[in-house]
């Protein structure tokens, strides 16, 4: 372990009752009660589903919103790797982490919503249905999420000192980075498939034949905006760490915003062509059409906007902001197609709103998250190269 | 809405995919032939709720509290089918002041290709030859993407079960059909507003109904068609729309629709690897290239360098060779000139 990192961690560990721990324990218990009455009570007892709405918050945020926010790290990881921006090559790891713990808490999630979550392993083991559009989410995920895994040894196995093993992942980093984009190209844009069998209850403003392109699009732009956000909490916190110059970290900064920038105006006109090819500009007029157009100028159009001035005129701010309106507004965007725009012709009393015990868990799982990944950073060689290892791969 | 097939871009691959998967030709699957259906005349049915009784007892599920049959309170709202009520009939008012109210009932129509069973993660539900759409408690994991992706609201899901649960909805009363017996609905009908029978037989019979009564009925058959079709046939005196159906849809299943996407999954593993690992390949020709033209540059400015200081040695030396013959030149000169000098003077 290099000095810094020693420096640092130890009085991080020392300290255990700081306001940071202390609220996050608090979620923590909570949200495990909380999962305690759910595999004790139900669903029922701890959420608002239905046999309407059968999907709800934890599959709108903990897997929809979750996959595409976790695209980061296969975005990064393939720009350098792949295509050779070394310059980006100090996110790679924080952005892999936060991939890997993003599709983590997809699995988190998926475990908390399964009916029977001990027979997730069931489309592998028991019995097969590779009609279904989600065996093939289910398939991909759990690949990919062992993919993130071994991409993120390295950052284990130099601070555990463990060389052999260190230099044969190493070794690995072009097939994984390969795989990585593979799989993450199939599960993101078949998340949106699963919405083609649905055409009569996905709103048509949502409901598309190209969702599948949509999905993933947008996933690329959350994965960027969510490497400019975590780019910014963890600068901040692990700022002692950090080896590079804030010039250096602007120029990234603002390089993820000009590929942001493209990436939006990409979705934009791919949701267009969208509207054009159905001929639904009419939709556009009723109140669900207001809704859609918040939206795409809102949260697709002004980001985009944003980043593209943020990028000319060199001004940080403004590209976290547009990163932050873009990762909300793919949140938005998975929320609508999962239950808000999903059932749309069903009376509004029978409409679902999460339950806050949902909420609890998923702020929970989220607290999880963070928590991991700050005690991992204060550990490893994340937020910095290993003197050991310098541009290794 | 209507549903038409866009068979653009990722459609187009995707649909060409997913037909020739299994096929290979172009053939058409009619279906079972001899399947079992029912017949739901909606313009006989007066909303007695005797088939929501029967389908409970059948199917040993908790009784309604209280009498039931004829208690009319449970129309003051839309209903749904529950995990314990797999059978609902809803009453609905035609837009015309006066007319007589109209119920439906609601269940699983088991669809000729139900989407339930296609979007299954496990395979757990099955269309049987017989026509009902079973479905395999035994390896559900309770995803529930059956419920989401079912057009018609059938489906239920046991939420209040925390170990145990299962997706709860009608099996056309399969056992009793086994046993010769007709689905319990269909038998206790009182009206006969439910027939039940072979599915060609009694699309016969509806179309013969609206054929002698052309002014009670509205002339369509619904789940002749729609999605591939249904089991269960209804017709109508007011509006499909009217009674939460969505007549005019698409004939394709939605299984044909909806899966199709996955045709691409081939292609994206099959042309992904190279792909990318010619992206890799082309960084790194970038990056040798730029290397060794580097490398060519520094090698041939420190060649010009040693050609300049070559140049500028043998410049020297030449002045020095010159420069020194120049002076014993003028050495000799100034000896010669002494000796003159000497033999003049003396």
């Amino acid at each position: 372990m290099s000095e810094t990192a020693a420096g640092i961690s130890a009085p991080a560990r020392s300290r255990l009752l700081t306001p940071f721990n202390l609220v996050s324990a608090v979620i923590l218990i909570g949200g495990a009660v909380i999962l305690a009455i759910r595999f004790t009570k139900g669903l029922a007892a701890t959420t608002n589903l239905s046999h309407t709405n059968p999907w709800g918050l934890w599959i709108g945020f903990d897997v929809m919103s979750g996959v595409a926010l976790a695209a980061g790290g296969f975005v990064t990881s393939s720009a350098v790797y792949l295509f050779g921006m070394k310059e980006y090559r100090p996110i790679v790891r924080p952005a892999l982490l936060t991939g890997f713990l993003g599709y983590f808490l997809v699995v988190l999630g998926l475990l908390a919503d399964l009916g029977r979550p001990w027979r997730l392993p069931y489309p592998f083991i028991r019995q097969a249905g590779p009609t279904s559009p989600l065996f093939e989410v289910a398939l991909c995920v759990a690949l990919y999420l062992t993919v993130l895994f071994i991409e993120t040894t390295p950052a284990a196995f130099e601070w555990l000192g463990w060389k052999r093993w260190r230099k044969l992942v190493g070794s690995m980093t072009i097939g994984l980075t390969i795989l990585g984009v593979i799989l993450p190209t199939m599960h993101q844009s078949t998340l949106g498939a699963l919405y083609m069998v649905t055409p009569t209850k996905l709103h048509p403003l949502w409901y598309s034949a190209h969702i599948p392109v949509h999905f993933f699009v947008s996933a690329v732009a959350g994965g960027l905006a969510m490497v400019i956000v975590e780019g910014m909490v963890s600068h901040r916190a692990f700022h002692h760490q950090v080896q590079i110059s804030s010039e250096q970290f602007e120029s990234i900064n603002f390089g993820l915003a000009k590929a942001a920038s493209v990436t939006l105006a990409m979705y934009f006109a791919v949701k267009t062509v969208a509207l054009a090819l159905e001929n639904e500009w009419h939709l556009l007029g009723s109140a669900w059409g207001l809704w859609y157009l918040l939206e795409i100028v809102g949260f697709v159009l002004l980001p985009c906007l944003l980043f593209a001035v943020g990028y000319r005129e060199r001004r940080l701010t403004l590209v976290r902001v547009a990163a932050v309106i873009t990762a909300v507004g793919i949140m938005l965007n998975r929320f609508n197609v999962t239950f808000i725009a999903f059932n749309w012709r069903i009376p509004a009393e029978l409409r679902y709103v999460p339950s806050w015990m949902e909420i609890w868990v998923t702020v929970a799982f989220i607290t999880f998250a963070v928590v991991t990944f700050r005690w991992a950073a204060n550990r490893m060689p994340i937020m910095y190269e290993h003197p050991d290892w310098k541009g290794a791969h | 809405m209507t549903v038409t097939r866009r068979g653009l871009l990722l459609g187009t691959a995707g649909a060409l995919a997913a037909r020739s998967v299994g096929a290979g030709t172009v053939e058409h699957f009619e279906g079972y032939p001899g399947r079992y259906g029912l017949l739901h005349d909606t313009t006989l049915c007066v909303g007695c709720r005797s088939c929501e009784v029967a389908c409970k007892e059948v199917n040993g599920l908790p009784p309604f509290e209280g009498e039931a049959i004829g208690d009319r309170s449970a129309f003051d709202t839309t209903r749904r089918t529950t995990d314990t009520t797999l059978t609902i009939v809803n009453q609905y008012r035609d837009a015309a002041d006066g007319a007589p109210p109209v119920y439906r009932k609601l269940q699983c129509m088991h669809c000729n290709e139900p989407c339930c069973a296609a979007v299954c993660p496990v395979h757990a539900f099955s269309k049987t030859p017989e026509g009902p759409v079973l479905y395999d408690a035994e390896v559900c994991m309770g995803c529930r993407y059956c419920i989401t992706a079912c057009p018609y609201y059938a489906l239920a899901y046991e939420y209040d079960n925390p170990l145990t649960p299962r997706v709860m909805r009608c099996t056309m009363c399969y056992p009793r059909i086994k046993e010769g017996l007709d689905p319990a609905c269909a038998e206790v009908c009182p009206v006969g507003a439910i027939s039940f029978g072979e599915r060609e037989q009694l699309l016969q019979v509806a179309r013969e109904r609206i054929r002698k009564f052309p002014d009670r009925y509205i002339d369509h058959i619904f789940g002749e068609h729609e999605f591939g079709g249904t089991s269960w046939l209804i017709l109508a005196g007011i509006p499909f729309e009217q009674m939460e159906l969505l007549p005019g849809v698409t004939h394709e299943s939605l299984p044909s629709i909806g899966t199709s996407y996955l045709g691409v999954v081939p292609l994206v593993i099959t042309i992904y690897p190279g792909l990318l690992a010619g992206f890799y390949a082309f960084s790194k020709r970038k990056e040798r290239l730029a290397n060794e033209e580097q490398e060519a540059a520094v090698a041939a400015a420190l060649e010009r360098a040693g050609e300049d200081s070559r140049q500028k040695l043998a410049a020297a030396a030449d002045k020095a060779r010159t420069d020194q013959e120049r002076a014993v030149q003028q050495a000799v000169q100034r000896a010669l000139v002494e000796q003159q000098k000497k033999e003049t003077g003396s």
